[in-house]
């Protein structure tokens, strides 16, 4: 298209509403696009797929779960299997209602012709998709999620282009950390870990972190680092928060939640004996 | 020789019937993650779902799943829900996911899942597959900090008398089969693929302390450990009440028996006398009196549910009482310092 030197680009005045928008990205989504892209046909080169979610009241887009779609795609033609999109909706809409389209996602870096294409494709579908790149090909050296949101450019009254912009994205790990990194992580994980062993290793990370801040405030006060004063306050907080108690009392507390625990596993105890009494009962009574 | 080598192969695929034993459940991340936030998002509502998967000798793999939506009890819904199955698998399989089933998932709430729906369940699917398994999740115990994973599976053993409706005392004793055969529990493995664990270590954030500690160290654990007790003893008043079926039944049959015992003594009386007399003798049985019907014993099984159930409770309580020994002694330790 011609465009004379003097012609300015405007960018819409949409841009000041996109510049709010931010988008929050649970780790299932991550989870979802790389399975997806281990298992795509030879040929492709990337996969493509839809976001789900919801968006929030304050603006927010919030991506909780998403599908790959089939798609064929040549030097500059795009085609997606567009009822397969609508099928999987359906059914994923029947279990969660409130998971709508939010926009779509493709992996690889940057944003290519086709996805123009693909983008306006789901502008039909929802007011302002978020598109979502997910770099499976790992090609800075690391792994880079980024989210986009398209402004229109217009020139005086036309519209020239779409552009894409970067919107913030906020990385909720907070379910993986629920279930664990060291689960996450590594390739294989050869069991479980119980109760107890969490609570192990979790005691063991807890005396690292103290043995750090003992280490960092023997050598602030010695001189060998740097104080820094914002640390030092947030530990007089951390102590000051210990609740204020007379020992007597705390004893007292102590040994009172220690004692009810007790209780519990000793009732507990007498339950499986109770058990073991009444299988007996049940099973080996014989009858003359 | 062609012979030779024909009876070799019968041989090979008739000795390919005896598949190993299943000894491990092999899940992917990306199962765990879609399972939590199934149960999490729906709970305290009670969900399940279909596993996908692979089954490779002793370890069956689970690759994928979804979710099940809730469904109404409504006639028409029962052909949408298996019609809302199959589309996922077609959409699953256009992908190159496994479209293999491998069991279900479903949530439970605090652990009391031992149903008799679970064992109806478990023998609709084995009726298809060779080896499912049911995978429960927790969410209320994961909420204390420890992963609320487990894999079941049905002990054959009790599959066989369970189908064979045989599920006497009797054979029971035979068997020597108690409450703890009925549900095998197998160990649960972890998988990722490379690419996963690329994108986990990249993304996974500096700070040493993470929400999943954070779960942990909460000192109250008292309404978790309150409805657990509530629990327990509702199954304990369930227990009691098929004790007293049981005791109900015994007397009942000691009974049956005493009186068959006064008949047969009356009738042999009877014919002692018209022997004497020099008549037929009746006969010693009479199967239309109603002494001798006889009493149908009750079943087992729900006392061995129930049997499971309060088993978990206990393990449960077992378990939360000891994280609580520990963070009350690190409080302590922490205070005198």
């Amino acid at each position: 298209m011609a465009a004379s030197d003097r012609t300015v680009l405007q960018f819409g005045p949409s841009s000041a509403v996109t510049s709010n928008i931010t988008a929050k990205v649970h780790p299932l989504v991550i989870f979802n696009i790389s399975d997806c892209y281990v298992r795509r046909p030879d040929q492709a080169e990337r996969v493509i797929g839809t976001l789900l979610g919801s968006v929030l009241p304050d603006g927010t887009v919030d991506i909780r779960n998403s599908y790959v779609v089939p798609h064929n795609e040549f030097s500059d033609q795009v085609a997606l299997d567009i009822e397969y999109h609508h099928t999987m909706l359906k059914s994923h809409l029947k279990v969660n209602p409130q998971e709508v389209i939010v926009g779509w996602f493709s992996t690889g870096l940057g944003v290519t012709g086709g996805s123009a294409l693909i983008h306006e494709f789901y502008c039909r579908e929802v007011p302002n998709p978020v598109h979502l790149t997910v770099d499976t090909g790992f090609r800075n050296g690391e792994g880079t999620v980024k989210a986009y949101v398209s402004v229109n450019l217009s020139l005086g009254d036309r519209q020239l282009a779409a552009q894409f912009q970067e919107i913030p994205l906020d990385l909720r790990m907070i379910e993986a950390e629920r279930v664990g990194f060291d689960i996450l992580k590594s390739t294989s994980v050869d069991k479980l870990p119980s109760d107890l062993e969490g609570m192990e290793v979790l005691m063991e990370r807890l005396l690292t972190l103290i043995n750090d801040i003992y280490k960092y405030v023997d050598d602030t006060v010695e001189g060998h680092a740097v104080p820094d004063n914002s640390v030092g306050r947030i530990l007089s907080e951390t102590v000051a928060s210990l609740p204020k108690l007379s020992p007597p009392a705390f004893d007292k507390l102590v040994n009172d939640s220690l004692q009810d625990q007790l209780l519990l596993l000793y009732l507990s105890s007498i339950t499986r004996t109770q058990l073991s009494l009444a299988e007996k009962l049940n099973t080996a009574a014989q009858m003359p | 020789m062609a012979n030779t080598m024909a009876r070799s192969f019968l041989q090979v695929a008739a000795a390919e019937e005896v598949a190993p034993p299943l000894r491990v459940v092999q899940i992917e991340g990306l199962v765990m993650l879609k399972i939590i936030k199934h149960c999490k998002e729906f709970s305290p509502a009670l969900v399940t779902g279909q596993l996908l998967g692979l089954d490779v000798g002793s370890v069956l793999e689970v690759t994928n799943c979804f979710p099940f939506p809730i469904q109404e009890e409504d006639e028409e819904i029962e052909a949408d829900g298996a019609n809302y199955q199959l589309e996922m698998m077609r959409c699953l399989r256009e992908v190159n996911v496994d479209n293999n089933t491998v069991g279900w998932y479903q949530s439970t709430m605090l652990g009391c899942f031992q149903t008799a729906e679970l064992i109806e369940t478990f023998l609709n699917y084995q009726e298809n597959i060779r080896r499912c398994v049911c995978i429960i999740y927790d969410p209320s115990r994961s909420n204390q900090g420890a992963l609320a994973f487990k894999a079941l599976k049905l002990s054959d053993s009790f599959m066989d008398l369970y189908r064979s409706n045989n599920f006497t005392g009797e054979k029971l004793r035979e068997k020597n089969l108690s409450w703890v055969d009925i549900f095998e529990e197998i160990p649960v493995k972890v998988s990722n693929s490379a690419l996963i664990s690329a994108f986990m270590t990249e993304l996974e954030p500096d700070t040493p302390v993470t929400q999943r500690d954070y779960d942990r160290l909460q000192l109250s654990s008292s309404p978790f450990l309150e409805r657990n007790m509530e629990f327990l003893i509702e199954c304990m008043d369930d227990l009691s009440v098929e004790q007293q079926k049981f005791q109900f039944y015994y007397r009942s049959l000691t009974r049956q028996q005493a009186q068959q015992q006064s008949w047969l003594q009356k009738r042999r009386d009877e014919n002692k006398a018209r022997k004497a007399a020099g008549e037929e003798p009746l006969p010693e049985e009479d199967p239309s009196n109603p002494i001798f019907k006889p009493i149908p014993e009750p079943p087992r099984l729900e006392s061995f549910l129930i049997a499971n159930r309060i088993a978990n409770y206990c393990n449960q309580i077992n378990g939360v009482t000891g994280q609580s020994f520990s963070r009350l002694y690190l409080t302590k330790a922490l205070h005198d310092n």
